[in-house]
C-alpha cells in the first residue's frame, strides 16, 4: 500500500479516491516515516512519535500475554487432568487466544479507520494498545460476538465520540470490559468461565469443572478455603491460577511494569501509589476483621497489579500532574481494595476503581493545580 | 556579591557543527538590508527614499506608534532599495554601503539621567534592543520595568559562546550596565563565577547553572523576580549591551558583532566579524537543499537562502531539509543516526559509550501529528514554575484568565521551545503560546 504503487493523482488532493487518504496515510506511514518537515516551532524534532510509544506498551504486554497463553493450557491440563507437556498447552492457548486477538484487532481497528475517514485526519495509534490489552482481561472463553460487540460499543462511545485518541475520559480496554460484565454476568464472572475446555477433542461432552479464581475463592471462604484450594502465595505470585489471561503471572507483569518505567512511557508514580493504597486497606481490613488475608495477597490476586500497571497508568485517562498521579493511584488502589472487602456481590474492585478514578482524575488535577496557583502568586507578591 | 541558581531539568540538544573558537573571516558584503519584520508588532513609518544618503546610525524609519523610536542604518552609503511585500508591507530597505565608513556623531559621554540615556538609545537607533516581558515586544519609552536582565549566556543549541564574542568588551558591557542602572536595578545571569562577565559592577550577579533552557532570561527571571499582572521587566541581550556601551564610550553606532556560523551543513563552523543586515549568502557557502535558520534550531527564524541577518541574531545554524523517508522508521530497534531523548529509543546508550556524540539532525518531523498524549516530557525540559501543558491548553482554548494563572506573563515561546522538540505528538507548542500571546496583547490593549 506503500505509495509508489498508488498512481499518482488518484489518492491525492482532487484525485478520485481521496476520500480513502486517511487509510492509505495510515498504511504509508506505518511502513515508512512520513517526509513532513518542520514549518513551525523547533527546526529539528526527536526521533520520538506516538507509533513508538505505543509499540512499546505493546512490548511490555508480551511478557504477561505470553505467560497468560501457557496459562490457559495449564488450567485445562489441570482441571480436566489431561497431563499436557508445555508445548502442547502454550500451543492450545495460542490457538484459544488468536481468535479473541483477530476480532478484537479488526472491529477496533475498522471503526477507528471509518471514524479517522470521517473526520479527514490520520489514523491514531492508540488502538495497537487497546486492541492488544481486551484480549487479556477478559475470560478465555468469552463468545466472539460479545467481544466483538464490547469493542464496538467502546471504541464508538469511549472514545470517537469524544475525538479519537487523547480525548477520551475513560480507559477504552476498561470500558469494552465493564460493557461485558455488566451486559453478559454469566459469561464474566462465576466459576465456570476461567477455564477453556472447547477446542479439545477429548473433552467433548464432558461437563465443564467449575475453576473458581483465589480471589473468589477468599471472598467466600477466606484462608481456609483458599488453601483448601491449593492454591499458595507463590502460586498466585507466579500466576498458575485461573483467571482472565493476562492477569496472574505477576512476574510477567513486573517486567512489563519494568519497561514501561525505565521508558517513562508510564509513571511509576501511579504504580507505587496504588500499591500503597492497596497495602494500605488491605491492612486496615485485616486488623479490623474484614478479611483474613494479609495484606500483601491483595497485590497477587485477581487484577489488581495488572490494572495498576497497564490500564490505570494511561497517560490521556490518567492524573495529568505530578502530584494529581501520586493521588490518583493511591485511591485507585485504596478503592480497589475496598471493593474487595466490604462488597457482598463483587469481588474484583479493580475495573471499577480505575474507571471511577478515570472520572475523577480532571477533578484532581484542578485541585492540584488551583492550590499551585495560590502558592505561586504568593511566593511571586512575597519576591 | 552573586547568587546561585541550580536548575535540574532541561535537555541540552547534542547537535553537530558547534563553531570552532576563531573568526574565521569578516563579512562586508557592500550592501546591508534592515528589516522591520525583526521586530514583532511594529508597524514601520519610512523616513528615506530610494538614493537618500544616510550615515552609520542616522535614521532609516521609525515606528508609527511611537515616532520617537528610531531605527537606524548600520552602515553610511546610500538607500539602494525599497522592498515590499503583500499589501506593500515593509520587508526590508537595502543600503548601498561607502568604502570607508562615516558615523553620525552623538555625545560620547556617560549620560547622567535616566531620560538622557533614554534619548540616546531612541535616537541612536539602539531602543528597540530592549525588550519587555511579558509578551517580548519592544520595550515602552514611557514606561518603568521593576528590573533589567541581561543573561551572559546562552544554552541554546550550539550557541555562540559568548566568553569568546564578548569576553573582550566587557568595559563597553560595563558602560552599558552603569547606564541601564539609571532606569531600574540590573540583574546579570552568568554561567559560572570564573566567567568575564561574573565582574561586571553595579549590577547584582547571578549565576545560573543547568541544562538548556538554563541560559533563557526568561527562565532566569521566572526563578530570580517573576513577573506578576501589571508588572514589567525589561531585558537586553549582551550582544546589545556591548553595542549600547560602545556608543557611550565612541558616541558611534557600530553594531558589529562576531557571528556563529553552525549547524551540520556549515562548511566551515566558526565565526565570522560582520553587521546585522549582511546577506546570509555571505556568511556562509550554502550548499544545496538546505534550511538557514537565523538564530539556533529550536527558537530560530528559516531566513532561506536569500535574506539578511536580523538584528537580534547573532548565529546562523545550517540544517538538511529532511524530506527523506525511513522504512519502518518507528519499529526499528535502533536508530542510531537519530537522537531521542526519550527512553524508548537507545539514545542513551550512545551516551553511556561515547560520551559527547553529536547527530546530524535534519528538519524531519519523524511523525506525525496527534492529540497531547504525553504530559510528562514537557514538564521535564521546563524548568520554570508552571504547568506546561495546562498553559498550552489555556492558549488553544484563547482562554485569557486562565493563560494569566498559568504564567502567560513569564514565557515566550522561546522558553518551552523544548517542548517543541520532546513532544511525542508533534505539536507546534512555541507557535501556541505565541499565538496565546498575541491574543494577550489583543485583548489587554
Amino acid at each position: 500500500m506503500a505509495d509508489e504503487n498508488v498512481k499518482p493523482g488518484l489518492f491525492e488532493k482532487g484525485g478520485k479516491l481521496y476520500w480513502l487518504h486517511s487509510s492509505i496515510d495510515a498504511f504509508d506511514t506505518f511502513l515508512r516515516v512520513p517526509g513532513t518537515v518542520t514549518r513551525k516551532g523547533a527546526h529539528v524534532r526527536d526521533a520520538i512519535d506516538l507509533k513508538r510509544v505505543m509499540i512499546m506498551v505493546v512490548i511490555a504486554l508480551v511478557p504477561a500475554a505470553l505467560f497468560g497463553m501457557y496459562n490457559v493450557g495449564l488450567q485445562t491440563s489441570l482441571t480436566y487432568g489431561l497431563g499436557w507437556g508445555f508445548f502442547q498447552m502454550f500451543w492450545y492457548g495460542l490457538l484459544r487466544m488468536l481468535p479473541l486477538f483477530v476480532v478484537s484487532y479488526v472491529v477496533g481497528l475498522a471503526i477507528e479507520f471509518g471514524s479517522a475517514q470521517i473526520r479527514g485526519e490520520e489514523v491514531n495509534e492508540g488502538y495497537l494498545v487497546t486492541g492488544f490489552l481486551i484480549p487479556l482481561i477478559v475470560p478465555v472463553d468469552v463468545p466472539l460476538w460479545m467481544l466483538a460487540l464490547a469493542v464496538a460499543f467502546s471504541v464508538i462511545f469511549v472514545k470517537e465520540v469524544f475525538g479519537g485518541t487523547g480525548m477520551n475520559i475513560w480507559n477504552p480496554a476498561l470500558v469494552a470490559r465493564a460493557f461485558l460484565f455488566f451486559s453478559y454476568p454469566s459469561s464474566m464472572s462465576g466459576s465456570s468461565v476461567w477455564v477453556s475446555k472447547t477446542w479439545v477433542p477429548a473433552l467433548k461432552g464432558v461437563d465443564a469443572v467449575s475453576a473458581a479464581t483465589p480471589l473468589a475463592i477468599a471472598h467466600d471462604g477466606g484462608m481456609a478455603a483458599l488453601s483448601d484450594a491449593g492454591y499458595s502465595f507463590w502460586d498466585m505470585f507466579w500466576g498458575f491460577i485461573p483467571g482472565s489471561t493476562g492477569e496472574t503471572c505477576v512476574v510477567a507483569i513486573l517486567l512489563g511494569a519494568f519497561i514501561l518505567v525505565w521508558t517513562g512511557v508510564a509513571s511509576w508514580k501511579i504504580m507505587v501509589s496504588s500499591v500503597a493504597g492497596a497495602l494500605l486497606v488491605g491492612w486496615l481490613g485485616n486488623i479490623g476483621g474484614a478479611t483474613e488475608l494479609p495484606c500483601y495477597y491483595q497485590l497477587v490476586m485477581g487484577g489488581f497489579l495488572f490494572g495498576s500497571v497497564f490500564m490505570a497508568t494511561d497517560p490521556v485517562t490518567a492524573a495529568q500532574t505530578e502530584t494529581g498521579k501520586w493521588i490518583y493511584g493511591f485511591l485507585i488502589g485504596a478503592l480497589a481494595v475496598v471493593v474487595r472487602l466490604w462488597n457482598p456481590g463483587y469481588m474484583e474492585g479493580m475495573m471499577l476503581a480505575i474507571l471511577l478514578m478515570n472520572t475523577f482524575a480532571p477533578l484532581i488535577d484542578h485541585c492540584v493545580v488551583t492550590a499551585h496557583i495560590n502558592r505561586r502568586l504568593k511566593k511571586a507578591q512575597k519576591a | 556579591m552573586s547568587n546561585h541558581l541550580e536548575l535540574k531539568k532541561g535537555l541540552d540538544i547534542p547537535l553537530g557543527g558547534a563553531a570552532a573558537l576563531k573568526v574565521h573571516k569578516t563579512v562586508k558584503s557592500g550592501t546591508i538590508a534592515l528589516k522591520p519584520t525583526d521586530f514583532k508588532g511594529l508597524v514601520p513609518r519610512l523616513l528615506v527614499k530610494e538614493g537618500d544618503a544616510v550615515l552609520a546610525g542616522s535614521p532609516v524609519y521609525a515606528s508609527k506608534t511611537d515616532e520617537r523610536i528610531l531605527f537606524t542604518s548600520p552602515v553610511s552609503g546610500v538607500v539602494e532599495k525599497i522592498i515590499r511585500g503583500e499589501k506593500r508591507k515593509l520587508l526590508a530597505i537595502t543600503v548601498k554601503a561607502d568604502d570607508v565608513q562615516k558615523y553620525a556623531d552623538f555625545p560620547a559621554q556617560a549620560p547622567a539621567s535616566a531620560d538622557e540615556f533614554k534619548n540616546l538609545l531612541l535616537n541612536s537607533g539602539l531602543w528597540p534592543c530592549l525588550v519587555q516581558r511579558p509578551y517580548g515586544v519592544m520595550a515602552n519609552p514611557d514606561s518603568s520595568p521593576k528590573a533589567i536582565f541581561i543573561s551572559a549566556f546562552s544554552t541554546a543549541p550550539l550557541a555562540p559562546d559568548t566568553e569568546f564574542t564578548l569576553g573582550d568588551r566587557t568595559k563597553e558591557i560595563q558602560a552599558a550596565v552603569n547606564a541601564l542602572a539609571h532606569l531600574a536595578p540590573v540583574h546579570i545571569s552568568v554561567k559560572e563565577e570564573k566567567s568575564a562577565f561574573a565582574k561586571l559592577e553595579n549590577a547584582t550577579i547571578h549565576v545560573v547553572k543547568g541544562k538548556h533552557p538554563a541560559g533563557n532570561v526568561g527562565v532566569q527571571i521566572s526563578h530570580i523576580s517573576p513577573i506578576l499582572k501589571g508588572q514589567t521587566v525589561w531585558t537586553v541581550s549582551l550582544m546589545h549591551a556591548a553595542a549600547i556601551g560602545r556608543l557611550i564610550l565612541t558616541g558611534k553606532v557600530d553594531m558589529s558583532r562576531k557571528v556563529a556560523v553552525t549547524g551540520p551543513l556549515a562548511p566551515t563552523a566558526a565565526y565570522v566579524e560582520t553587521l546585522p543586515g549582511e546577506p546570509v549568502a555571505e556568511l556562509a557557502a550554502i550548499p544545496r537543499e538546505v534550511r538557514v535558520i537565523g538564530g539556533d534550531v529550536l527558537s530560530g527564524e528559516n531566513l532561506g537562502r536569500e535574506n539578511w541577518l536580523g538584528f537580534f541574531q547573532d548565529q546562523i545554524t545550517l540544517v538538511n531539509e529532511g524530506t527523506e523517508r525511513e522504512i519502518l522508521g518507528w519499529a526499528k530497534p535502533f536508530r542510531f543516526n537519530l537522537h531521542s531523548s526519550s527512553m524508548c529509543y537507545f539514545s542513551w546508550l550512545q551516551k553511556m559509550f561515547v560520551p559527547g556524540k553529536t547527530f546530524d539532525m535534519d528538519t524531519n518531523l519523524h511523525g506525525g501529528p496527534r492529540a497531547f498524549v504525553e504530559t510528562k516530557c514537557f514538564e521535564d525540559v521546563t524548568p520554570m514554575d508552571i504547568f506546561p501543558i495546562y498553559l498550552i491548553k489555556a492558549c488553544l482554548a484563547g482562554d485569557i484568565d486562565k493563560m494569566e494563572k498559568f504564567g502567560i506573563y513569564e514565557v515566550l515561546p522561546e522558553d518551552l521551545a523544548l517542548c517543541d522538540y520532546v513532544d511525542p505528538s508533534k505539536n507546534d507548542i512555541q507557535a501556541i503560546i505565541q499565538g496565546g500571546i498575541d491574543l494577550m496583547i489583543k485583548e489587554m490593549a
